[in-house]
């Protein structure tokens, strides 16, 4: 076991991000010693908040990737508030907030005016699930549609967390938020036709998209880089798991991001020009179940005397993404 | 002619030739380093032009009516983050009912967005007033909207003196941003402020607007140097001088409004006029010295505050509160009706007459009989 672990240590492309003892290229962006710490330390986020640790991760490859020249634009939302109390900032990158829908059309804006005056700075735009699938989705749409030089950056966690854990159009069936109590027939959130963010971008056929979450730090500067590459449109979906709005142990951050990949409700994928071209195979499969019961949003599914119903319909979200996307198809275990 | 980097423009009547020949300019290259977003929305133009502001570029864009109130959000948050955007408004109705045609409903329903206001009487001084817009914007670091009435002046045929490229690159400058996105001085625009600092942001901006009166006169002031033109500013007399009787406008109604006032004079009525080129931020004693002669003064504006009255007359009566100037308050050519001569000067007659009662709101032009006919006494 021992030198298992050692092998680990050595291993490029476990989940692990921070090994130092690489040689410097081969190092995760985040493991390098001149990485921008793009989003400092000191800011307000809570105990292991996902969009914390997703954007630092995200913006510090984002830079990397454009050799230090980029600037920020950020929608209103939870990154922005615990990041920027007036009059301290976390950002050690050029950084705008201007409104909670407009992220992608202030970001749009940017790359014009960089371009009518010749400058190569490259522009990220980010946001929330609620800036990003709902009140800013016209702009973003916009911004997909005409091809501006963006890379969009949603930092999933699956609801209106900043204003007290309300509903988003990302809020997964069956979870309890503010706005979808447990009362009446169908507890927690209604089983509507969803809203897949990552799926409405390929339509518009832009450069490139890709899924990603915090389980897999160094598969998330990896595509940040790949995206990086391309020039156009370009988003990013990176589910960030909420300890709070979740109602899950903040020490579970990276585990629930982990088993909400290895249960098949977020699959992890790369897609250009509207065709996907890589998926992330699951590991070792784990039941719905394991992912739902650290959560206390789920809680009423498996009180007495629980709903196993609706946990069934859940894992059939979870069985349709696995065959959609083929994420068993290259050796994955089944439960 | 004023060179801006980035249009970024949603089509609406009555300003959708605006863009187009924008549009054009850019496709043709005869605008140079320009670049044109066709954005999805309102709000999306105004936010683009928020972005491309805040990363040093010259911003512009155009809209109207329900246009404006869709990117009323951004609106605020540009004069809140201080980016020198100008923004034409093709002044024009707010709906319901829905209505493509002239008034100011739109550009006062903005007040208060903390953006310069200029208004133009005439074409020739819409052309003006989009030069000294640019130069009071980046003197000032704050947004300028030129209004000027739709289909009236947006769609009125007249002779335009269009300066040469030359005299316009002279007055107006490249841009120079106050506070820039710059990734070898990275800084952080847009911060969450509480209430530990909030009122003196606020506070600053108010005395921001306060400078930028001077700024305007100023900058009307190089124009006429440099063009030979007298153009925008914050107030223009007309027959001023012993005048009794003072009819006060804003907008397109300044010609109709100097023709009644020279036929009144003939009449032997003490009549004069004062339009409002500048009305936010408000030109306090410029009104106040314009106006400090006259016995009677009637607003007539092309838009009104539902359930209060006049807007521009609360602010001619707060600059005149302890002179003995009676302020009379009308309202007229809503939602594209014509503004008629002789309707003016029947309102000036009668404020001349002391007939019109203050304390409410004239309406210029009721049709009485339309009323009658759908049962209204």
């Amino acid at each position: 076991m021992t030198s298992t672990r050692e092998t680990r240590l050595y291993q490029v492309g476990t989940f692990a991000a921070g090994n130092r003892l690489l040689d410097l290229e081969d190092r995760s962006v985040q493991a390098h010693p001149d990485r921008t710490n793009a989003i400092t330390s000191g800011h307000r986020a809570c105990r292991g908040c996902g969009e914390a640790l997703g954007a630092r991760f995200v913006l510090d490859a984002a830079v990397r990737a454009a050799g230090g020249d980029l600037v920020t634009a950020n929608a209103t939302g939870c990154l922005e508030v615990f990041s920027t109390p007036y009059p301290e900032s976390s950002w050690q990158v050029p950084w705008l907030h201007s409104l909670f829908g407009n992220a992608p059309a202030v970001a749009s804006g940017m790359a014009a005016g960089l371009r009518a005056q010749g400058r190569a700075t490259r522009v990220v735009g980010q946001a929330g699930d609620g800036g990003t699938v709902d009140i800013g989705f016209g702009c973003l749409s916009g911004m997909f549609e005409r091809n501006d030089d963006v890379l969009f950056v949603c930092y999933d966690n699956q609801g209106y967390m900043n204003t007290g854990v309300q509903r988003s159009g990302a809020t997964p069936p069956a979870a309890r938020t503010a706005t979808t109590s447990t009362a009446g027939d169908v507890p927690g959130n209604p089983f509507g036709q969803g809203k897949s963010a990552p799926l409405i971008a390929m339509a518009h056929e832009i450069p490139y998209v890709a899924t990603a979450t915090v389980a897999d730090l160094r598969d998330l500067e990896d595509k940040v880089t790949r995206a990086m590459e391309h020039h156009g449109a370009r988003y990013l979906h990176v589910l960030v798991p909420c300890p709070l709005g979740w109602a899950a142990d903040p020490s579970d951050t990276v585990r629930l991001a982990r088993l909400a990949t290895e249960s098949g409700l977020f699959p992890l994928f790369e897609a250009e020009h509207g065709e996907v071209t890589g998926v992330t195979p699951i590991r070792h499969r784990v039941p719905v179940d394991d992912y739902l019961r650290l959560q206390g949003r789920y809680a009423h599914l498996f009180g007495e005397p629980g709903r196993p119903d609706l946990v069934a319909r859940l894992q059939a979200g979870a069985d349709r993404n696995i065959a959609r996307f083929g994420l068993l198809e290259e050796g994955g275990d089944r439960p | 002619m004023c060179r801006p980097q980035v249009v970024a423009a949603y089509p609406i009547s009555p300003q959708t030739h605006i863009v187009e020949a924008l549009s054009d300019l850019v496709r043709t290259g005869e605008l140079a380093q320009c670049e044109y977003l066709t954005v999805e929305s309102e709000f999306a133009a105004m936010s683009a032009c928020i972005g491309a502001s805040a990363v040093g570029a010259r911003a512009y864009t155009a809209s109207a009516s329900q246009g404006l109130l869709f990117m009323a959000e951004a609106v605020f948050n540009a004069s809140g983050l201080g980016l020198p955007i100008v923004m034409t408004v093709a002044n024009r109705a707010i709906g319901a009912p829905i209505n493509i045609w002239n008034d100011h409903s739109d550009a006062m329903a903005l007040r208060d967005a903390g953006w310069i206001q200029l208004y133009a009487a005439d074409v020739q001084e819409a052309t003006d007033l989009h030069l000294q817009a640019f130069v009071v914007a980046e003197r000032t670091s704050l947004p300028v909207m030129v209004c000027m009435d739709g289909f009236v002046l947006t769609h009125a045929v007249e002779e335009v003196d269009l300066p040469e490229q030359e005299q316009v690159d002279a007055f107006v400058p490249p841009f120079v941003p106050q506070q820039l996105l710059d990734p070898d001085d990275p800084v952080t625009i847009g911060a969450m402020v509480g209430p530990e600092a909030f009122t003196e942001v606020r506070y600053l901006m108010q005395q921001r607007m306060d400078t930028a009166i001077g700024t305007v006169a100023e900058v009307a002031h190089d124009f006429r140097e440099a063009f030979g033109r007298s153009s925008g500013g914050l107030v223009r007399g007309y027959r001023l001088e012993d005048a009794d009787t003072v009819l006060v406008t804003l907008g397109s109604v300044a010609g109709a409004a100097t023709e009644v006032v020279d036929e009144l004079r003939e009449q032997g009525i003490a009549a004069g006029t004062l339009t409002l080129t500048c009305f936010r931020p408000w030109p306090d004693e410029a009104v106040r010295e314009a106006l400090a002669g006259a016995r009677r003064v009637v607003v007539l504006e092309r838009a009104f505050s539902v359930g209060r009255g006049s807007i521009v007359g609360q602010d001619v009566r707060d600059s005149l509160h302890d002179l003995p100037v009676t302020v009379v308050e009308a309202v007229g050519g809503l939602g594209g009706r014509p503004v008629r001569r002789s309707d003016v000067r029947r309102l000036v007659e009668g404020v001349a007459a002391d007939l019109l009662p203050t304390g409410r709101l004239h309406f210029l032009d009721l049709d009485h009989a339309l009323l009658a006919s759908a049962g209204v006494r």
